[in-house]
């Protein structure tokens, strides 16, 4: 036996060698025979952002289903390659490197938070992919090789500020999560306050995941501020809106405006708690176009009766049609071909009619300020007048000038 | 001072949550000396306890919440004891091996909650009467929630020291962590008495779990948010000493309130563990010990 060890050993090492070369060479074109075409999809399955990330998933999968329904792309079945993110950065950046090296995928949906974007935007660079980012975000950022599906700043944040405003709500207080995008959200509402004689009466960070609010809602009962400007993430808010209720702060006195509270959160955080209050999305379930009616009828038939549809799920279910108008405007899946393609691919939307603007890869669309009602879900009260072109960058407001240098 | 005074409200609600929280470990890591990594799902599993008798059993919010305070004792108290009877009583004396065990543990029960009631939080409403709050003359604001909370950890720290010294079984229980082969030899049926001990350990897990619904989330993780306050708070309050467990908590909880008051959440939770940190250099056994006549 001591003699054959070493005999095997470099013939395994060879032949993983060729095995290696092998993948690391197949795929070098875009993933697809002649009959399919493989995505990727990348969303957290596993941890803490699997409560959200596994509902934008389900959404994805709705529209490959319905696109490979109605003849695929290109005359191609649409092949999903699922991977799991596992709500960790580093995993992002590992298995995107998986699904455009090995795999060799025509395009990736995936992504929730701003850090599991940032960790996979070298990585899709240095291999010129094309990933699908589906969520609202902070903005400052345009790269070639992501698509933001949701909104930026000036189609959720600003106009939320407007509305505020038209209403006389000057005095505004401001809580959110400790990391990156409540931050930059809460730069630009203070340069927004200044700018336009609005008091900003207090900001409050607290850690992800924290739980402890009745020193922040007494605070609010105290100084009775015209609202409050919410970018708390997650379970936080339902601590959060317990005990500003508690605290005695009502929605009628005191609105509660919050830009990461969908339907989906409605449920865990009570209605009861959170009736009355405002959010600022691009889409809501009761918006009424007709796309919409049978975008939830679909939803509800794949995924159950009490399931809910929210903005970063349309907005997810969006991104895998509008990949499909870019490729057959391109007549390619080459990510070259389709990025010359996206200026001007127009879906018809649950949201409505929405366009990408290819200059920054953003998608324009409605800015829609909404009021939970009793039985959670949103109704729209406002909206803004026409489509909000995307400006990441938000160059086109003088008093922003300062925060984006 | 008046940040103090207004905030003393605040910092003993706090504290009364890490109390219920610590309570049980207070058992079974502090008297047992195990460490038992599933604490936090025990926890879990009674916020459940009260979301299934609203949701599904269709009580109303109050009854719920009346009903499901024994019920948790008793099912997490059962799922305890099934855990020390199965599992945990062949590692004794091997800590390490303990916690990795109780640990896979955790994750199991927590993927269980997962697939049967989702990933998603549920709701469990809270009674109407405890939703509400009151405003003192001084503008300090008392939630109804926080009171009740403070009540009820209370109540068990009576009911407990009640249980450890006036009882029969509470005193051999006493024995057994004081010297345990003494009390072996003086007839004291030791297997027993860890059994019963891991028990109300567990139990006091899930009625923390039920009060926990009155302030925040109810999710898989619910209890991955509180055990390593509840750890803390053991260590800082001295090993199997009642007293040692509440005053740490409410110590951890007025400290916490002051220094969030003073600075932000994040800073004060930043300066609390700083605190705790210099606290055990000094005293590295904690606040009260367990004089004993043991050789060890």
């Amino acid at each position: 036996m001591a003699r054959t060890r070493p005999r095997t050993t470099p013939l395994a090492a060879t032949a993983l060698a060729l095995a290696l070369t092998a993948t690391a060479c197949a795929p070098a074109g875009t993933g697809t025979d002649d009959d399919t075409v493989t995505v990727g999809l990348l969303h957290s399955l596993s941890g803490t952002m699997a409560i959200s990330e596994v509902t934008v998933h389900d959404a994805v999968q709705l529209a490959i289903d319905e696109i490979n329904a109605d003849g695929g792309v290109l005359g191609r079945q649409i092949e999903p390659i699922v991977e799991d993110g596992a709500s960790d950065e580093a995993t992002f950046a590992e298995r995107a490197q998986k699904l455009l090296q090995s795999d060799g995928v025509a395009t990736v949906f995936g992504g929730w938070t701003s850090a599991s974007r940032k960790a996979m935007l070298p990585v899709f660079e240095r291999n010129d992919g094309l990933l699908w980012y589906p969520v609202q975000y902070e903005g400052l950022e345009a790269s070639p090789n992501i698509v933001y599906t949701g909104a930026t700043t000036n189609q959720q944040i600003i106009p939320a500020l407007d509305y505020l405003r038209e209403e006389g709500h000057t005095s505004l207080y401001l809580v959110g999560s400790d990391y990156v995008f409540p931050r930059t959200a809460n730069q630009i509402i203070t340069a927004y306050a200044q700018a336009h004689d609005m008091d900003v009466i207090a900001q409050e960070y607290t850690p992800l995941g924290h739980t402890e609010y009745s020193t922040i809602t007494d605070d609010i009962a105290r100084t009775a501020p015209d609202a409050v400007f919410n970018t708390l993430n997650g379970d936080s808010n339902v601590s959060f809106f317990q005990q500003l209720r508690s605290a005695g702060v009502s929605a009628q006195d005191t609105p509660v405006l919050s830009v990461s509270v969908a339907e989906e959160e409605i449920e865990g955080i009570g209605a009861d708690n959170i009736t009355g209050h405002l959010t600022a999305w691009n889409y809501y379930q009761s918006t009424p176009t007709d796309t919409n009616t049978g975008f939830v009828e679909a939803f509800t038939d794949a995924y159950g009766e009490e399931r809910v549809t929210s903005d970063p799920m349309q907005s997810a279910y969006n991104a895998v049609h509008l990949w499909r108008a870019a490729v057959e405007e391109a007549g390619s899946f080459e990510v070259a071909d389709v990025r010359q393609a996206l200026d001007g691919t127009t879906f018809e939307a649950p949201e409505g009619t929405i366009t990408i603007d290819g200059a920054t890869q953003h998608v324009v669309k409605t800015a829609r300020i909404g009021q939970v009602n009793d039985q959670g879900l949103i109704d729209e009260i406002w909206s803004s007048p026409q489509p909000i072109t995307p400006d990441p960058y938000l160059e086109g407001y003088d008093w922003a000038a300062a925060l984006t240098g | 001072m008046d940040a103090l005074v207004n905030q003393l409200p605040t910092g003993l609600a706090i504290g009364a949550v890490l109390l219920l929280a610590a309570l049980g470990l207070n058992f079974t890591f502090g008297q047992m000396g195990v460490i038992n990594m599933a604490h936090g799902e025990f926890i879990m599993v009674g916020a459940y306890t009260a979301y299934v008798l609203h949701a599904w059993a269709g009580l109303d919010p109050t009854w719920s919440l009346i009903a499901a305070l024994p019920l948790a004792f008793t099912l997490t108290g059962t799922l305890g004891w099934l855990l020390e009877l199965g599992l945990i009583r062949h590692f004794y004396g091997r800590p390490l091996d303990t916690l990795l065990l109780t640990f896979g543990i955790g994750m199991i029960l927590q993927q269980a909650a997962r697939d049967t009631f989702g990933a998603p939080n549920v709701d469990v409403p809270a009674p109407g009467w405890l939703t509400d709050g009151t405003t003192l003359p001084g503008g300090i604001r008392l939630h109804h929630s926080r009171l009740f909370i403070l009540a009820l950890a209370l109540v068990c720290v009576l009911a407990i020291a009640h249980y450890l010294h006036r009882t029969h079984q509470g005193r051999q229980m006493r024995a057994v962590i004081h010297n345990r082969d003494l009390a072996g030899v003086s007839g004291i049926n030791t297997r027993k008495v860890d059994a019963t001990t891991f028990f109300i350990g567990s139990g006091l897990a899930g009625v923390a779990g039920v009060a926990l619904t009155l302030i925040g989330p109810t999710g898989p993780t619910l209890g991955a948010n509180y055990i390593v306050d509840a750890f803390l708070v053991v260590v800082i309050g001295g090993l199997g000493r009642l007293r040692g467990t509440v005053l740490a908590a409410f110590a951890l909880g007025i400290l916490n309130a002051t220094a969030q008051a003073w600075t932000d959440a994040s800073l004060a939770k930043l300066l609390v563990f700083a605190a705790i940190i210099a606290f055990l250099q000094a005293r590295p056994q904690g606040l009260f010990t367990v004089k004993t006549r043991a050789l060890t």
